[in-house]
């Protein structure tokens, strides 16, 4: 089946690759001494980085984005607003990259039209700010489908049985997009995690989280220590995906209990 | 970047209406904030691109206004020129979704009339590299890169590991099109008129997922555009992100930045309006 084989040679190979030069020494013995690289203090202050960013841009994307989709759902489903925004969601939340370093170079950069704002190089917040640039979008897109699926009907038995609108979401709502809304938080921080070319673009002199790392490591393979850093890096962060998405999986399944 | 796939889906699955059983006062409250959320979250996503906008029509002397940005798009040295680098990112995105769809479409529809026990499998499989950090896989594919280039080194090769990225985006629409229509029923039918097999996927299940086809095109040439971080780690310097961003380093504020930017921001943007709209006229039709 050549599906298969075409996965097997372009995801799984280099996934095993990864794998195994994490556990290799210099000459190509196995060993765990490459792992020692994750006990290094600077090292772990690039994973620390790493996850402070994304839980801060996770957690704020998530609750501003989740507030913006409410807002589009809320509307005509056919209107103009709706095409709009998800449309324009679709862009900016692929759009991540470059570009989007670009856009903030223009607005507060150097010579930027507003104003110069060094504060936007700060980490995390500064530096957050512009990932909530791709975070929302990608919250309105994902959790969209969560608040069209909230029925009308519950709505207005709320309401009938006299229920304000704080209790409607306090005691209905609130808690049927809760596994949603906490899973769609988990792609985020995911997402954060794995995001490169923004940062990259924007900050050149000084490397904060774990894939500026791993970048640094593959271009300049010569002069290191361990020459597998990169790889063992890249363990690293697999394993911070996967601990992620298994907690992705958990509430996936408690949520299917009740969007159905 | 999980994303765009549910775009696809809303436009498919039709969205439930939200508040129409609500009282007039409260609903009149609700307008009101929802024009507050858009202004609000209206102005933080214009305001970069307006001064995207403003930034590429800058003229030599600051304040000025000029077309210059926009002209350079097509002359920009480089090297490697930009108009290659367009030339070859377009490329790349036609090569991507051709062979994503030839890898994908016949798998899944065999998939569904013969084996459905290995659907779940195949849907994790797929679903994979949302997962797996770009940056991770660039780790392990640069050493099958290296034997690439062995044999071949245009940055076309790139299209090997893009269509693992755009598995994801192309699987969901695609399952999203499958789901809809009765594959059983058709390919019986087609069979028991002497159809091959090879007739019944491209002139009976394929024309009539057509909407589905279409999204997952555009889907993985909308992520093939935005790509930086392989072509980047993989030292393809002539795609379009990549050159854009030497050309940043080399000179800063350069104007044809932001123009081409923009451009292919607009590109993408126009691309999935047509998506939102090919899909609503599907719908209204059946």
């Amino acid at each position: 089946m050549p599906f298969l084989g075409y996965v097997g040679v372009f995801l799984l190979l280099p996934t095993v690759i990864v794998l195994v030069h994490a556990f290799q020494n210099q000459s190509g013995g196995f060993s765990l001494s490459g792992l020692k690289v994750l006990g290094d203090s600077t090292v772990r202050g690039y994973f620390v980085g790493s996850a402070e960013l994304a839980a801060v841009t996770s957690v704020g994307g998530a609750v501003l984005g989740a507030i913006l989709a409410y807002a589009v759902a809320s509307g005509n489903p056919e209107g103009v607003v709706r095409r709009l925004y998800l449309a324009g969601s679709g862009v900016l939340a692929q759009f991540g990259g470059v570009t989007l370093a670009f856009a903030f170079l223009a607005t507060v950069g150097p010579s930027g039209l507003l104003l110069h704002a060094s504060w936007f190089y700060n980490f995390p917040e500064g530096i957050g700010l512009i990932y909530l640039y791709f975070q929302i979008p990608l919250m309105v897109l994902v959790f969209m489908p969560a608040i069209d699926g909230l029925k009308v009907q519950w709505r207005e038995a709320c309401e009938n049985l006299g229920g304000s609108a704080w209790q409607y979401w306090r005691h209905v709502g609130g808690p049927l997009l809760m596994p949603a809304f906490l899973g769609a938080t988990l792609l985020l921080f995911a997402n954060a995690l794995s995001a490169f070319a923004t940062i990259w673009a924007w900050e050149n002199q000084i490397a904060y989280i774990v894939p500026q790392q791993i970048a640094i490591a593959l271009s300049s393979e010569v002069g290191l220590a361990n020459a597998n850093e990169g790889a063992v890096l890249a363990l690293g962060m697999v394993i911070m995906v996967v601990v992620v998405m298994t907690g992705y999986a958990l509430l996936q399944r408690r949520a299917a209990r009740w969007l159905r | 970047m999980a994303a765009v796939t549910s775009l696809g889906e809303t436009s498919l699955t039709g969205p439930a209406k939200s508040p129409r059983g609500m009282q007039a006062g409260r609903r009149k409250r609700l307008n009101l904030f929802r024009y507050l959320v858009f202004s609000v979250f209206g102005l933080f996503f214009i305001l970069p691109l307006l001064a995207m906008l403003r930034f590429s029509l800058e003229g030599n002397q600051l304040g000025t206004w000029s077309l210059a940005a926009w002209k350079e798009i097509v002359s920009y040295p480089g090297p490697p020129p930009l108009l290659s680098s367009v030339e070859i990112t377009l490329e790349l995105a036609v090569i991507t979704s051709a062979v994503v769809l030839v890898l994908l479409v016949p798998t899944m529809i065999w998939i569904r009339l013969r084996v459905q026990w290995i659907g779940r499998a195949f849907e994790f499989l797929c679903l994979l590299p949302l997962t797996i950090p770009g940056i991770v896989l660039v780790v392990g594919l640069a050493p099958i890169y290296n034997f690439i280039r062995h044999y071949q080194l245009s940055a076309l090769q790139l299209f090997w590991c893009y269509v693992i990225l755009a598995l994801p985006y192309a699987y969901r629409a695609l399952s999203a099109g499958l789901g809809a229509i009765d594959v059983t029923t058709m390919s019986e039918a087609a069979r028991s008129l002497g159809a091959s097999w090879f007739t019944v996927m491209v002139r009976v299940v394929a024309p009539n997922m057509r909407q589905a086809i279409l999204n997952a095109m555009l889907l993985s040439s909308a992520l093939v555009l935005g790509e930086f971080t392989i072509a980047y780690l993989l030292l393809y310097n002539n795609t379009l992100q990549v050159n854009l961003y030497f050309i940043s380093r080399a000179t800063p504020n350069a104007s044809v930045l932001f123009s081409t930017s923009f451009a292919a921001l607009i590109f993408a943007f126009i691309l999935l309006l047509i998506l939102s709209y090919v899909g609503r006229r599907r719908r209204t039709r059946g």
